[in-house]
């Protein structure tokens, strides 16, 4: 069952045209992400899907049950937060908002699952502490405890090992494969990691001007542009070691 | 020296004074945590300037009171800052410069070419750095000084998790349905009529103190939003009734009597921050 259809879309800023002729569909369960060079409009697609900003052309149908259920959103950090006084818990619970309804405060039970969010990312111990004072992994289960808070369906993540160091970054992405696996949790995530985008994903969205692939990571290993990319990566990778 | 206790138990006015403060400091430091956070710091000091031409102009319109026009002025003021603070196209931090040292300039203009009194530089002094009025507040002053900072201070508080979401990620906020937009000018326009109401106290040039200090001092020492924001409460309410009783004790004006309450006060927090290794 597909829970987003994208249909001839075209996305861009200010009338300047980023990426179009994007057709593809993800499914209940589906893993995928979403690579290609820097410019070439990931994290604008992402805000798309979120329903941020308009496309330019072309339709984006979501499934009913999604509308009614919320999304989990990871977003890039800004500036703002880096320095901001506020402790874990207090942000976890924010993921609650949307469920509020025109009700000021939350609820028990929303507290509890909040707690329960928490102890599944293994962040419990940190409630009380304040997020600027955590590592950047920290930081990052914080804000997916918050995405888990406002969805247990689906998870739009950016760029969620950016800044991260090497083991940091590897178990950010076994909590997002788990809770794909165990959860069954929808997970679309931009990347430019392309060796961890073909290790974990189910699809790969490959962005240029026009999309240049989109299908199961498998066939992407073996297409033209996925060896062509993996290859230059793994330069580049060495270069940077 | 005046004992300030026995010129509060002997003067009416004067207790009016004091709590018109004390309500005013609070506001200005509950909305001030946000506005710190956000970045939008610029627009307690654009506005502060734009509040000075709307004032000079309903002085020289002569209208009975001068809120009328103060207000509406100063929050449409409110949201062109916060529109022009936003838009990267036409460099937004100059924006504000130019709309408020122009209004500024119109304001002092205004005052000079249509006089209302012979001491325009004693009035313009006094708009700008506050001097006595507080202590000539009218009843109806107090009421509505009064009934506006518990419609802020509710406000705040009702919408506490909201202000604290759009604060802290504004993207996470808009995905998760919120309309930021809305919650951005309702706060400039709460800023508008926060600096509206504190532009008696302190004048306007150093009306932002009142919504910054206390903010910045709770920030560095505590650490999570709820504790930051009741602590720069707290700060702000003990920084306004020090300084106004000081300002009675040595006949200071009460502005900036309240500014260097809040200055000392964040020198003891950084010191207090720095020994806890922050």
């Amino acid at each position: 069952m597909s829970q987003i259809i994208c249909k001839n879309l075209a996305l861009g800023y200010d009338g300047r045209l980023i990426a179009e002729e994007l057709d593809f569909s993800v499914e209940k369960g589906d893993y995928l992400c979403i690579v290609g060079e820097n410019g070439v409009g990931k994290s604008t697609l992402l805000k798309a899907l979120l329903g941020l900003i308009q496309p330019l052309h072309g339709e984006i149908i979501t499934d009913r049950e999604l509308k009614s259920g919320g999304t989990g959103y990871l977003p890039q950090q800004t500036e703002v937060q880096k320095d901001f006084p506020a402790s874990v818990e207090e942000i976890v619970r924010s993921g609650f908002l949307k469920s509020c309804g025109i009700k000021p405060f939350y609820s028990k039970t929303q507290k509890l699952l909040a707690a329960e969010k928490m102890r599944r990312l293994g962040i419990e111990d940190l409630k009380k502490r304040s997020y600027r004072e955590l590592s950047g992994g920290q930081q990052q289960r914080v804000l997916l405890a918050r995405a888990l808070c406002a969805s247990e369906k689906i998870l739009f993540l950016d760029e969620p090992a950016s800044g991260l160091d090497p083991v940091a970054t590897s178990e950010m992405y076994s909590v997002i494969a788990g809770l794909n696996r165990d959860m069954g949790i929808t997970v679309v995530m931009v990347s430019h990691d392309i060796r961890a985008a073909v290790k974990y994903s189910k699809h790969i969205l490959h962005l240029g001007n026009k999309p240049l692939f989109f299908g199961e990571t498998e066939e992407y290993i073996k297409s033209g542009i996925g060896r062509t990319f993996l290859n230059t990566d793994n330069e580049g990778g060495t270069e940077n070691d | 020296m005046i004992n300030p206790f026995v010129f509060l138990s002997e003067y009416d006015f004067a207790v009016y004074a004091l709590i018109v403060a004390a309500l005013i400091a609070l506001c200005a430091s509950l909305f001030g945590v946000t506005l710190v956070l956000k970045r939008f710091s610029f627009i307690g000091d654009g506005l502060s300037h734009a509040a000075f031409g709307a004032l000079a102009l309903a002085t020289v319109l002569h209208v009975s009171n001068e809120l009328v026009i103060v207000l509406p002025t100063t929050a449409l003021m409110a949201v062109l800052l916060l529109k022009a603070g936003r838009n990267t196209k036409i460099k937004g931090d100059a924006a504000i410069a130019m709309l408020s040292v122009g209004a500024l300039a119109i304001g002092y203009i205004l005052l000079n070419v249509f006089p209302v009194s012979n001491n325009i530089a004693g009035d313009v002094c006094a708009t700008l750095f506050g001097a006595t009025s507080i202590l000539t507040l009218s009843g109806m002053d107090v009421v509505l000084c009064t009934v506006l900072s518990v419609a802020v201070v509710l406000l705040f508080v009702l919408f506490y998790n909201r202000i604290f979401a759009v604060t802290f990620d504004e993207s996470f906020a808009a995905a998760s349905g919120t309309n930021t937009e809305a919650y951005n000018t309702v706060i400039a326009i709460v800023t508008a009529v926060i600096i509206v109401l504190s532009m008696r106290l302190v004048g306007t040039l150093i009306v932002s103190a009142l919504i910054i200090f206390p903010a910045l001092s709770a920030m560095r020492v505590f650490k999570s939003f709820r504790s930051v924001v009741l602590c720069s409460a707290v700060v702000a309410v003990l920084c306004a009734v020090s300084g106004f009783l000081a300002s009675v004790a040595w006949s200071i004006p009460v502005g900036p009597s309240i500014v260097v309450a809040n200055i000392i006060c964040f020198a003891c927090f950084f010191c207090i921050g720095k020994g806890s290794g922050r």
